[in-house]
């Protein structure tokens, strides 16, 4: 986080999940897709349900608004799909992250970056990097390796035990 | 792109050391092969010419008293005794560690193989020298065949012969023959009859040959030497010439006769020849003789130039990634293809249809192909274990017999080098915890010699390999025991054996002292599985206490393209790979009202146990009307898919899910199909599972 804080701002994409403005790291986006038609993966954990082609690419669909508790609703003629790279157990991967609006590529200023707060926020705490301001909304800034980690999200011990025996 | 030289070294240099290490392993069985004597040698002597162009002086130089070593082997002066086997061995891996720089010249082990090696050469120094073998059937030995430098000169009548395209692939006679001359004094008579004229003359072409007369000290073998980078392709004929001074032109041919003697070949041929010549000798002396000698050549070249065997079919170097994005152009050819298919398909223009299934045909000859070139015979990984079971056996002071099958089984290169590990791993293991000591063997009424055999095999779209071993097998109690303490199943529980062999495969499991010392089979386990796994392949072991052991792999056939069946399942498509479907067949309304509660269908008698994936799928739309029943196997086990639909063949260029998806079983990879859409690959060996699984559970309840 440190070295986010020492740049004088940080650039950001905008978008809406469930009505309240999130943003991440602009230079984690590769391009940002009009809705296409997806491949739903039985079985799959609800958070990455889906697949999509993207230039020939499998890539697996992730819908934040899972990991963020949020109610899941179709996507609409607004809905975007941001094609992101996070790294997922050291590799760098190319996800589609579902997102309800994207709004804006822009700027926040490092003196209206300020830490998490601990108490007072309806997300995980974890999931987020930072608060915002602009204006006199706040930005809420999404720590993209958090919700894809594999052991946040595997790490559930019901699934362990299973594979072991299966094995 | 650049090549560093020194890499094109490496890479030779690693070929080499396979032919040499197959050499010595082979010699082991056959030390009187002088074939396999010669391959070592060749191996040795372009180790040290190209490592010493391309700057691996110390290698060169070991490899240079080693060379020196099979020189004699080759000249029946030193026999190639296990001793120098086992040293020559060492010394390879010395060598292979000074190419890869882990090792250097001054190590002290290097200098004590150095010694031993110069006691295993030295006493035979002085020795007579034994009855010269036939070397590379080019004839016997001449008078000073085996005779060390100092000893008495001989004179040698050389024809040498280059192929035509020599000047083109960059040899240069010239160099050969200062090489000859170096040897001794030598007179050299050039060729020129078959030189055109000036019109038809094509300045790369070689039109000469030579005969040479060399008088020197050196063994046959050193003369050979000189031509040993392209004495593949070339003719050559080294006589010894029974040594004498100034003689006529008369004597030459009568002695030309007695060496037509000695050789049995049409000797009565020539008689009549060598009278014409002593005839017309006496007119133009040095032009007949010319002519005579080369008159001779043309009866005798025919013979040595027949009996070589060609050395291996041609082949060129291509780098992995090259190969990788040539593949990954065909993937996306064969997407764009399945798109124009689909495209024709809503079109009446019959030359377009045509040119289309063209190109279809083409395109599926150009992914059979480029998958072939990627295929590779597992011999290739076989034979590495020869020497890990020669190490092994020594070590341990297990006597082991290594038998292999099916090593013209082609596996994908990617696959044969990732599956390396992993084998070494378990042929290691068979061999310290499976076999027995020779003595315990005896004593349980087993021969001494222990078996291990590598086996692999086609089975549809998968390739078997199976490590097998006669040892003592897996002990069930032990494992179950420890599985209890591990708290991986209840002390109570009845767990069939199969079950508890799968075991040695959880993750530390398999280091607990105990049951590695005791049942054998265990160090890693986890890892090898695990890669296993990552190839899409799958580890079974079986066992019968006190006989033998069986890992058995499975591994799918390539990574990259399967013909598939594109299926559709409620919204959903689904490719199931063709390999794996035995037939569809309609699920008719009665069948299906029928099988409400039995999910059974009859096929021809059999009862075939199905899974409906629209349930299992979850599927939100309501069934087809006509449902069909796509039956799939995985060996001898079938199970019927009933889908929605069955859309047709599609070749299937197979995506891998990411880390994302790793917990759905169900599919083994995604496809791009024509339309721009995604369909999940089915795992086909999954779904028979569930289906058996399902199926079991039925019949209990």
């Amino acid at each position: 986080m440190s070295q986010w804080m020492g740049n004088r701002t940080l650039e950001v994409v905008t978008l809406g999940l469930d009505g309240e403005v999130f943003a991440i790291d602009a230079i984690l986006v590769h391009e940002i897709l009009e809705m296409v038609p997806i491949t739903r993966v039985p079985g799959a954990r609800s958070f990455v349900g889906s697949l999509l082609n993207v230039r020939g690419k499998v890539v697996p669909l992730a819908d934040p608004r899972v990991r963020l508790g949020m109610e899941c609703r179709p996507p609409t003629i607004d809905s975007r799909i941001l094609v992101i790279e996070v790294e997922l157990e050291g590799e760098p991967t190319i996800v589609g992250l579902l997102a309800d609006k994207v709004f804006e590529v822009t700027e926040v200023a490092a003196a209206a970056l300020e830490e998490t707060p601990r108490l007072g926020m309806r997300w995980p705490p974890h999931l987020i990097r930072c608060v915002g301001k602009r204006g006199d909304d706040f930005i809420i800034v999404l720590e993209i390796g958090r919700l894809f980690d594999n052991a946040d999200l595997f790490g559930a011990p019901e699934t362990a035990a299973p594979q072991l025996l299966s094995a | 792109m650049t090549i560093d030289p020194a890499d094109t070294f490496r890479q030779e240099a690693q070929d080499l050391f396979e032919q040499l290490e197959q050499a010595l392993l082979d010699m082991e069985d056959r030390p009187d092969d002088l074939e396999l004597v010669g391959t070592a040698f060749r191996a040795l002597h372009t180790l040290k010419g190209s490592g010493a162009m391309f700057g691996f002086d110390a290698l060169a130089a070991f490899a240079h008293h080693l060379e020196a070593a099979f020189d004699q082997v080759r000249h029946g002066v030193l026999a190639a005794s296990p001793d120098l086997v086992a040293l020559a061995l060492a010394a390879k891996d010395h060598l292979r560690g000074l190419l890869d720089g882990s090792a250097s010249a001054d190590d002290p082990a290097a200098c004590a193989l150095l010694d031993r090696l110069q006691d295993v050469v030295a006493p035979t120094r002085h020795r007579s020298p034994p009855q010269a073998p036939k070397a590379d059937g080019l004839g016997d030995d001449g008078p000073g065949g085996a005779a060390k430098e100092g000893g008495e000169a001989a004179i040698w009548r050389l024809k040498v012969r280059l192929p035509a395209d020599a000047l083109a692939t960059g040899t240069n006679p010239l160099l050969l023959l200062d090489e000859l001359r170096d040897l001794g004094p030598c007179t050299v008579i050039a060729h020129t009859e078959a030189v055109p004229v000036l019109d038809a003359f094509d300045p790369s072409t070689l039109y000469l040959w030579w005969e040479v007369v060399l008088t020197t000290t050196r063994p046959r073998g050193d003369i050979e030497d000189v031509f040993i980078f392209v004495r593949d392709d070339m003719n050559l004929s080294i006589e010894p010439v029974a040594a004498a001074s100034d003689k006529r032109l008369g004597e030459i041919l009568v002695e030309r006769g007695a060496v037509t003697q000695a050789g049995v070949e049409d000797a009565l041929a020539r008689r009549p020849r060598i009278g014409k010549l002593l005839v017309d000798g006496g007119a133009v002396p040095p032009a007949q003789v010319e002519a005579a000698l080369a008159e001779q050549a043309h009866a005798r070249a025919p013979a040595p130039a027949g009996q070589r065997r060609p050395t291996g079919q041609e082949s060129i170097r291509v780098s992995a990634d090259r190969l990788d994005a040539l593949m990954d152009r065909v993937g996306e050819l064969v997407i764009s293809q399945a798109r124009l298919k689909q495209l024709v398909a809503g079109h009446e223009d019959i030359p377009l249809k045509a040119v289309t299934e063209e190109i279809e045909r083409l395109i599926a000859e150009l992914r059979d192909t480029t998958m072939g070139i990627r295929m590779v015979p597992i011999a290739s990984l076989f034979s590495r274990f020869r020497r890990l079971v020669h190490d092994l056996s020594k070590d341990l002071g297990k006597e082991v017999e290594l038998t292999t099958s099916g090593e013209d089984t082609e596996l994908d290169k990617t696959v044969i080098e990732r599956l390396n590990d992993p084998l070494v791993h378990m042929v290691r293991n068979a061999i310290d915890h499976g076999l027995e000591a020779p003595d315990v063997r005896l004593a349980a009424g087993k021969p001494r010699q222990g078996k291990v055999h590598l086996s692999a095999s086609h089975s549809g779209a998968q390739v078997l390999i199976s490590i097998q071993d006669d040892g003592r097998g897996l002990d069930a109690e032990r494992i179950r025991a420890r599985a209890v303490e591990h708290g991986l199943i209840a002390a109570d529980s009845s767990v069939p054996d199969a079950e508890l062999f799968q075991m040695i495969f959880a993750p530390g499991f398999s280091t607990a002292h105990e049951v590695t010392s005791v049942s054998g089979r265990g160090v890693g386990m986890d890892v090898v599985k695990r890669t296993i796994e990552s190839l899409r392949g799958t580890v079974e072991v079986d066992s019968v206490a006190g006989h033998q052991t069986v890992v058995t792999l499975k591994l799918p056939l390539t990574l990259a393209i399967i013909d598939g069946l594109l299926v559709r399942v409620g919204d959903g498509r689904y490719v199931l790979p063709l390999s794996a479907v035995e037939e569809c067949v309609e699920l008719t309304s009665e069948a299906d009202a029928r099988s409400r509660g039995r999910n059974f269908l009859n096929i021809r008698g059999d009862l075939v146990p199905f899974l409906r994936l629209r349930e299992f799928f979850a599927s939100p739309l309501p069934a087809a009307p006509f449902q069909k029943v796509v039956i799939v196997s995985d060996g001898d086990l079938r199970v019927g898919l009933v889908v929605d639909e069955v859309i047709g063949d599609h070749q299937t260029v197979i995506k891998s899910l990411s880390r994302l998806h790793a917990d759905v079983e169900s599919f083994s990879g995604a496809t791009i199909l024509g339309d721009g859409g995604v369909a999940l690959i089915l795992d086909v060996s999954h779904l028979i599972e569930i289906g058996q699984v399902r199926d079991e559970i039925r019949k209990v309840s």
